[in-house]
């Protein structure tokens, strides 16, 4: 596969189309909104825990209107995350965002990765990692309630 | 033209990008340079290097005399009356931010700054910012629906109380052309200073501040063919005399004692410290070539262009035209049902074609469009019919790989 096919998979094509738990989450215990400064691009990820900040998260939704990658990105991380606590979906967003800035080729499991190993192409396109990482920022910040978070913000 | 002979001026234009030739369409954000720029800067610093003003070598004295003849050539390039009116900046940010700081010291609380709706962020927050520190009120004046400036709304506007209308000549993410001539009338009937926007203007077109008949004209070398990191300033002396500097420092006093300090006359008074003497003559040699093949062949030439590239891409079902405004410089601003700026410029890339995506700095007018973005392609005299006709394709192949 060339480069650009394997950015624009058809496992991201697909989830850019038909967005998994796409929409407000009502009840939430956390929600925060991504922004991405450079392209205008806002996402905002609602989350359900027992109690905020307390227990595994129960859902994970997000709204708003972004590019191919982050909109799947944001697909895929809805159901990845979906039962795991929040020492897990920060070990999580570790392990995604070495997957996305991997110098060499990464290995890749699937079995335990799923549909997150379709964002290893968007390694080769540095102008499109923070495109990826919006909605896994804007997790972290709603595991926290924190409202707002900038892909500037962290360099 | 000779458009061939007009590419070969331009080394870059021969390179390639993901193995395919390199067609350059974001020339809105910067342009190109020929080599009559480049090599004018390599040998200067080759062979006459110095700093300006301060030496009685040799060197340094013809340093000067580059310097000095690059204000001259831009004099005359926007038809300033005096010479000694050109102020060298960083760019078109920085002139903006100059005339702010500086003309807006005597704006007084509750006075009015009129804006439009089409202003890139350059042209907005230093205003803002000065209206925070002052107390003074922004109005914005809105966009019909075809991207043109709605006249009634901007003469509706003004009012005795607008002291400053600040506006683009051309619009970087719309391709409009404004009346500034006739928008400089509307607001000097009301007394305002009108400070107008060229950093789109002076790649395109011919541009006459005394026709114009504003107060202060800015605009960024980068964009018309010359080195980054310099742009100009001009303003009337009247005003410019009366301002105070913006930045102390070197080269822009008379005399200095800690008793107190007195400032030269322009355009010293506004050039605190080394300016960027390279990046001036540099811009000094971009207008020579400029004039080398002349505006009216650059305007009839662009405009036969836009009007190809916009035919044919207005046959891609699904492509929206954003700025469908009479009278455009070659700047295409658009969307792709379904498919977001960003994949589109990723894309494109692929191909070889540059272009960008995004709000292009300019938040307040996508917001009033409903999106977050578009995709933008902005050409310039050396782009070709078959530069347009490998964006067509390349489109096509964006909505086959989304379909
Ligand atoms: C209309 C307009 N004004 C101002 C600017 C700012 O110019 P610079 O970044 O060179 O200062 C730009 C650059 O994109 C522009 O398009």
């Amino acid at each position: 596969m060339d480069d650009l096919s394997d950015l624009y998979q058809d496992i991201i094509l697909s989830h850019n189309k038909h967005p998994h738990n796409e929409g407000d989450l009502d009840p939430h215990t956390g929600v925060a909104e991504g922004f991405n400064p450079l392209c205008g691009d806002r996402l905002k990820v609602y989350l359900r825990q027992a109690e905020q900040g307390k227990g595994n998260v129960e859902a994970v939704t997000f709204t708003g209107e972004g590019c191919a990658i982050s909109k799947a990105s944001a697909s895929i991380m809805t159901s990845a995350v979906k039962g795991l606590s929040a020492d897990e979906i920060e070990a999580k967003v570790e392990e995604v965002v070495a997957l996305l800035t991997a110098q060499d080729e990464p290995e890749i499991d699937l079995m335990t990765m799923g549909d997150l190993a379709a964002l290893a192409g968007v390694r080769k396109f540095p102008a499109r990692i923070k495109c990826a990482t919006l909605a896994w920022h804007a997790l972290l910040a709603a595991l926290k309630d924190e409202s707002a978070v900038s892909t500037e913000a962290d360099g | 033209m000779n458009i061939a002979a007009v590419r070969s001026d331009f080394p870059i234009l021969s390179r390639e990008v993901s193995g395919k030739p390199l067609v350059y369409l974001d020339n809105g954000a910067t342009t190109q340079k020929p080599c009559a720029v480049i090599d004018k800067i390599s040998r200067f610093f080759e062979y006459e290097n110095s700093n300006i003003h301060r030496g009685v070598h040799y060197l340094s004295m013809d340093a000067t005399d580059q310097y000095d003849r690059a204000r001259l050539r831009l004099a005359e390039m926007i038809h300033a009356p005096d010479t000694n009116e050109v102020i060298f900046v960083r760019g078109t940010t920085e002139a903006i931010n100059l005339v702010a700081n500086s003309y807006g010291e005597r704006l007084q609380e509750g006075d009015e700054i009129l804006l439009t709706l089409m202003e890139h962020h350059a042209n907005i927050v230093p205003w803002q910012m000065l209206a925070e520190r002052k107390g003074l009120v922004i109005r914005v004046a809105g966009i019909t629906e075809t991207g043109e400036l709605d006249l009634d709304d901007f003469t509706a506007k003004l009012s005795e109380k607008t002291k400053i209308a600040a506006f683009t000549q051309v619009s970087n993410a719309l391709g409009t052309i404004n009346p500034v001539k006739e928008l400089t009338r509307l607001a000097k009937e009301k007394g305002a200073m009108v400070l107008v926007d060229g950093a789109q203007a002076v790649p395109h077109l011919q541009v006459d501040v005394q026709d114009i008949g504003c107060d202060f004209y800015a605009f960024s070398s980068h964009k018309m063919f010359g080195p980054d990191g310099v742009g100009v300033l001009w303003g009337k002396q009247e005003w410019l005399n009366s301002m105070p500097p913006y930045q102390g420092g070197g080269d822009m006093i008379e005399q200095v004692s800690f008793a107190g300090t007195t400032y030269r006359g322009i355009p010293e008074r506004f050039e605190a410290g080394t300016p960027n003497i390279s990046g001036a003559i540099g811009l000094g040699a971009a207008v020579d070539y400029l004039n080398q093949i002349g505006h009216a062949e650059i305007e009839r030439y662009e405009k036969e262009l836009l009007d190809y590239a916009t035919a044919a891409m207005s046959e891609i079902e699904g492509l929206n035209i954003h700025g469908r405004a009479e009278n455009k410089v070659g700047v295409i601003s658009f969307t792709l049902d379904g498919i977001h700026p960003h994949d589109i410029g990723t894309i494109l890339d692929t191909e070889g074609v540059a272009i960008r995506a995004g709000h292009h700095c300019a938040q307040p007018l996508m917001d009033h469009l409903k999106i977050s973005g578009t995709a933008r392609a902005s050409f310039a005299f050396y782009n070709t019919q078959e530069e347009a006709d490998t964006l067509v394709a390349a489109i096509r192949k964006v909505q086959k790989m989304f379909a």
